[in-house]
């Protein structure tokens, strides 16, 4: 980057970075500064007086209960998605890596439902697995499963994970086939010559050179699930039934809309955005130095 | 692959078919939901085949707006999202690609200081700070507006890295050769830089296009007026009736009309969208 800067100006890079330092200071850094500052402070119960009161906002939601509940929800949530769609996402992947014909248009047929919104995709499985009127949910209940995700936690999670799993597929064939399509054919071709079968060489040879792939991948689906499934559980669920789907970002949103427990919705913003830290922390240091055998 | 089986071919073209079918299979539901009336759909017994209403649905969604709920015609809610995606994605590129610019090109006291500051914006997503945020555009006058619905969301690190990493490539030879003719740094960024970064704009406007488009959190939050309203969040209101049977045609109609332009986009502009998918995450 060093020897690059060949322009002379005393003025004009200010001014350049002038329009993105001020949306980036007005409305990232000033808000997360408050959220910071606010995680420290306790205001009573009619936000007459506010009080410093250091760590007990972090300690007080460190004692709730359904704090940890929601911890359990999200990690629940977030492996089963990350696991299903890394899964099929390979799997699709591995066999559009195949010399056959149609790849092209297979890839098209797989890669578009990453334009679909979140909470779009959220909406056509509500459907079809409404009580009583969804394809899925009579066939269901026809074959004698109780089938209703408003009133069972179990099966509002399964709701989310399904939709969450079907919107996240595509994003992960399309880098899995990039990552396939990079590993030199020459390799595979000696393995074959050595008489290994076509699973054998998989789990052997092409799993362990797509790990760089695959690690990157687990993170940005982790981010995935903890941000931007708020659209879906929110249109599916609502958090519900009796929290069952509320997720730690979830938590976050409501508990600032309707409760007035400002220090404490902001003290789980602090938490989050360590969290988000740390994976953004993960993906740049390892994915750049890439994991490799 | 490598050997030679006459049915080898066969698993994979399997595999794949039924991927594409779970992939299309909701979507292929919400389409022929949108062509029948509310009535099959209620009693649970809506064919597989497309229905004869599909002009009705798709006219009052568009025109009309649902009956039960007195929520705003889609149409205008497009409109919004249009105005919406548009601008992110315009004012993402804009902004990224001057900041960008300054950063290679120019040497200057606090370069790195300003780098590091785009830089972690990356880990700060709208959820972490979301009511302060929410503060801070009521206090600008912005809610209800298309401008707190787009300046909040613009500045953007990945689109700063990327045109980073795309300048770092250009040889300095080619700026050497843009002073000796005598170009300012103004005019070598609008002569030199913009020309060979159409294609890096075009496939990141396609990504952020769909970044911008599919917004809930946000939208939700500023929004309260009906005309205001985006797609995304229109279609969660249109099912949320708790008083009534939700009008599940309208609310597929909405869904497929919501999806169309950011699939259509992919599928179109193919090429692009790998491109900026693969190198905003690289």
């Amino acid at each position: 980057m060093d020897n690059r800067a060949i322009f002379s100006g005393k003025l004009l890079p200010y001014l350049l970075l002038l329009p993105q330092l001020v949306v980036s200071i007005v409305f990232f850094y000033w808000p997360a500064l408050q959220a910071l500052w606010q995680s420290f402070l306790l205001q009573d119960a009619f936000g007459l007086s506010t009080e410093f009161v250091w760590f007990e906002n972090y300690v007080e939601l460190f004692k709730r209960p359904d704090y940890y509940y929601a911890i359990g929800v999200t990690i629940v949530f977030s492996v089963l998605v990350a696991f299903l769609s890394l899964a099929l996402g390979l799997m699709f992947a591995s066999m559009a890596d195949r010399h056959i014909r149609g790849t092209q248009v297979y890839r098209t047929l797989l890669i578009w439902p990453y334009a679909v919104a979140p909470a779009v995709a959220s909406v056509l499985f509500i459907f079809i697995f409404q009580p009583g009127l969804g394809l899925f949910a009579r066939m269901l209940q026809a074959s004698g499963v109780d089938w209703n995700p408003l009133l069972n936690g179990t099966e509002a999670m399964i709701l989310v994970v399904v939709a969450a799993t079907w919107k996240q597929i595509s994003y992960n064939f399309l880098f899995f086939l990039a990552g396939l399509q990079a590993i030199p054919k020459s390799v595979i071709e000696a393995a074959a010559i050595d008489g290994a079968r076509p699973l054998r060489r998989f789990w052997t040879i092409v799993f362990p050179l797509l790990s760089p792939t695959t690690f990157f991948l687990v993170i940005v689906n982790l981010t995935y699930v903890f941000f931007d499934s708020f659209g879906i559980i929110d249109t599916a669920t609502g958090g519900g039934p009796n929290k069952a789907t509320t997720t730690l970002v979830y938590k976050v949103v409501q508990d600032g809309r309707f409760g007035a427990d400002l220090g404490g919705s902001a003290a789980q913003s602090v938490i989050l955005m360590i969290i988000v830290i740390a994976l953004t922390a993960i993906q740049f240091r390892y994915v750049e130095r890439k994991v490799h055998y | 692959m490598v050997e030679h089986r006459r049915f080898g071919n066969l698993l994979p073209h399997l595999v794949l078919l039924v991927g594409v079918l779970i992939v299309a299979f909701p979507v292929y539901m919400a389409i022929i939901a949108s062509t029948h009336d509310q009535a099959v759909i209620a009693n649970g017994q809506m064919p597989l085949t497309p229905g004869s209403q599909a002009y009705e649905n798709y006219y009052r969604t568009i025109v009309a707006g649902t009956t039960k709920t007195t929520r705003a015609p889609v149409g205008g809610m497009l409109l919004n999202s249009l105005i919406m995606a548009l601008g992110i994605a315009a004012g993402k590129i804009a902004i990224s690609i001057i900041s960008a610019f300054a950063i290679v090109f120019f040497a200057f006291p606090f370069r790195m200081a300003a780098f590091w500051t785009i830089f972690i914006t990356l880990m700060l997503p709208i959820e972490v700070r979301i009511y302060p945020t929410y503060k801070i555009v009521s206090d600008l006058n912005m809610l209800d507006s298309y401008a707190g619905l787009i300046l909040p969301l613009i500045a953007s690190a990945t689109a700063t890295l990327l045109f980073r990493q795309f300048f770092m490539t250009i040889p300095k030879e080619l700026v050497e050769a843009s002073k000796i003719d005598g170009a300012g740094p103004l005019r070598f960024f609008k002569d030199t830089l913009l020309p060979l970064s159409v294609t890096n704009i075009a496939a990141l406007f396609v990504i952020l296009f769909i970044f911008g488009w599919n917004q809930y959190l946000w939208p939700l939050l500023i929004t309260t007026r009906d005309d205001m309203q985006t797609i995304v969040i229109g279609i969660k209101k249109i099912i949320d009736v708790h008083d009534a049977l939700t009008e599940w045609q309208i609310a597929m109609a909405t869904a497929v009309l919501a999806m169309l332009p950011p699939v259509a986009i992919v599928v179109f502009m193919q090429r692009l969208f790998v491109k900026g998918l693969i190198e905003t995450e690289k």
